[in-house]
């Protein structure tokens, strides 16, 4: 069983010339902060060494940052350009009973991240559905395609800060 | 030949207007006789949405006993005269609502049980994937309000559509 802090150790000396930190402020347990495309070994490393052995991915989500320029449109709503997307990874080793929750942090006009599917089977879906919320591409995800929203949606990312709900689908009025 | 029994059944059902001395004959209009045999018999589109569809479930089994009014799931649109709108209807779904509906043969009705598909329940301003109202993409004939109705409340929406198929007529509507 290890700390956050030990794990952010072993993280930093496996992976010198990676940007990783952590963040001991939060309110829940420290978060480590990973690079987008260097999520694909970090994990690999994570779920494979002795005394980590991160065998279960519990959940991965997408999250706004919503920290970009804000710029008002003509109607009253806002665009938001720039800034960045994010992902969480809340990991948790079954035989050694300790976890750790990962961030990465994508570019908002470009999100692409490493996709962890060939690393746990249960990002398959996650992956999924933070691409059909939020838009972010999952390099090497073999089925990225839309989960919840209809295959054929083009409106945009429900789950994005600025996301404008369409007047109809497919002849359907969609506001109240 | 009917028997005393169900000649008194339909007399009180208001479809004979007569009781006959004679007890192998029976009078009454063509109308009354189609809207009473439509009414007593609504087979209903096996077809569940959400938490709504717990209550038509517990609607159909022995403590409420939908049978009681002739109303059985069927597996088959084909076989269905009443769909039940159970649940959240996202945009997704109602395409396939539309579809189902289109599928089953006249005549046919349609029950929106519960706020959301009444009206988008509490999915109402914020819900990006909800329809605002099973209405839009096919014509409901009762609203069930609830969220959810309770298995009476479900009763009372089919004993509304039994008094409405009552009504009915079999004269060709002008469109």
């Amino acid at each position: 069983m290890k700390k956050p802090e030990e794990i952010f150790e072993i993280l930093k000396n496996k992976f010198p010339d990676s940007d990783i930190q952590i963040d001991l402020e939060t309110p829940t347990e420290p978060i480590i902060s990973i690079p987008p495309k260097r999520v694909y070994e970090i994990s690999l490393f994570l779920r494979d060494e002795d005394g980590l052995l991160f065998d279960s991915l519990m959940c991965l989500s997408g999250v706004d940052d919503a920290n970009g320029e804000k710029i008002k449109d003509e109607d009253g709503s806002e665009t938001i350009k720039g800034g960045t997307l994010s992902v969480y990874y809340h990991l948790y080793s079954v035989s050694l009973k300790h976890k750790i929750t990962i961030r990465t942090e994508t570019d908002r006009e470009n999100p692409e991240v490493d996709s962890v599917e060939p690393v746990w089977k249960t990002a398959d879906w996650h992956e999924r559905e933070a691409y059909d919320m939020f838009g972010i591409i999952f390099l090497n995800h073999p089925n990225l395609q839309r989960i919840l929203m209809p295959y054929d949606w083009d409106a945009g990312y429900p789950l994005r800060k600025d996301y404008k709900n369409p007047e109809f689908y497919k002849g359907m009025k969609v506001p109240y | 030949m009917l028997k005393n029994k169900q000649r008194k059944l339909l007399i009180d059902m208001g479809l004979l207007d007569q009781q006959f001395s004679d007890s192998n004959i029976v009078i009454t209009k063509a109308e009354d006789l189609m809207n009473w045999a439509r009414l007593s018999s609504l087979w209903q589109l096996g077809f569940g949405l959400a938490c709504c569809a717990i209550e038509m479930m517990a609607t159909s089994a022995s403590h409420y006993d939908f049978d009681r009014f002739g109303v059985i799931p069927r597996p088959s649109p084909r076989q269905s005269d009443i769909i039940i709108i159970s649940g959240t209807v996202t945009l997704k779904m109602a395409l396939r609502i539309k579809r189902l509906y289109e599928q089953m043969p006249d005549p046919k009705y349609i029950i929106s049980m519960g706020s959301c598909s009444n009206c988008g329940g509490p999915y109402w301003e914020h819900g990006y994937h909800v329809l605002k109202g099973v209405d839009r993409v096919i014509p409901v004939d009762v609203f069930v309000p609830g969220c959810p109705p309770r298995p009476e409340a479900l009763l009372e929406g089919l004993l509304k559509l039994q008094e409405k198929i009552r009504t009915e007529t079999l004269r060709k509507k002008s469109v």
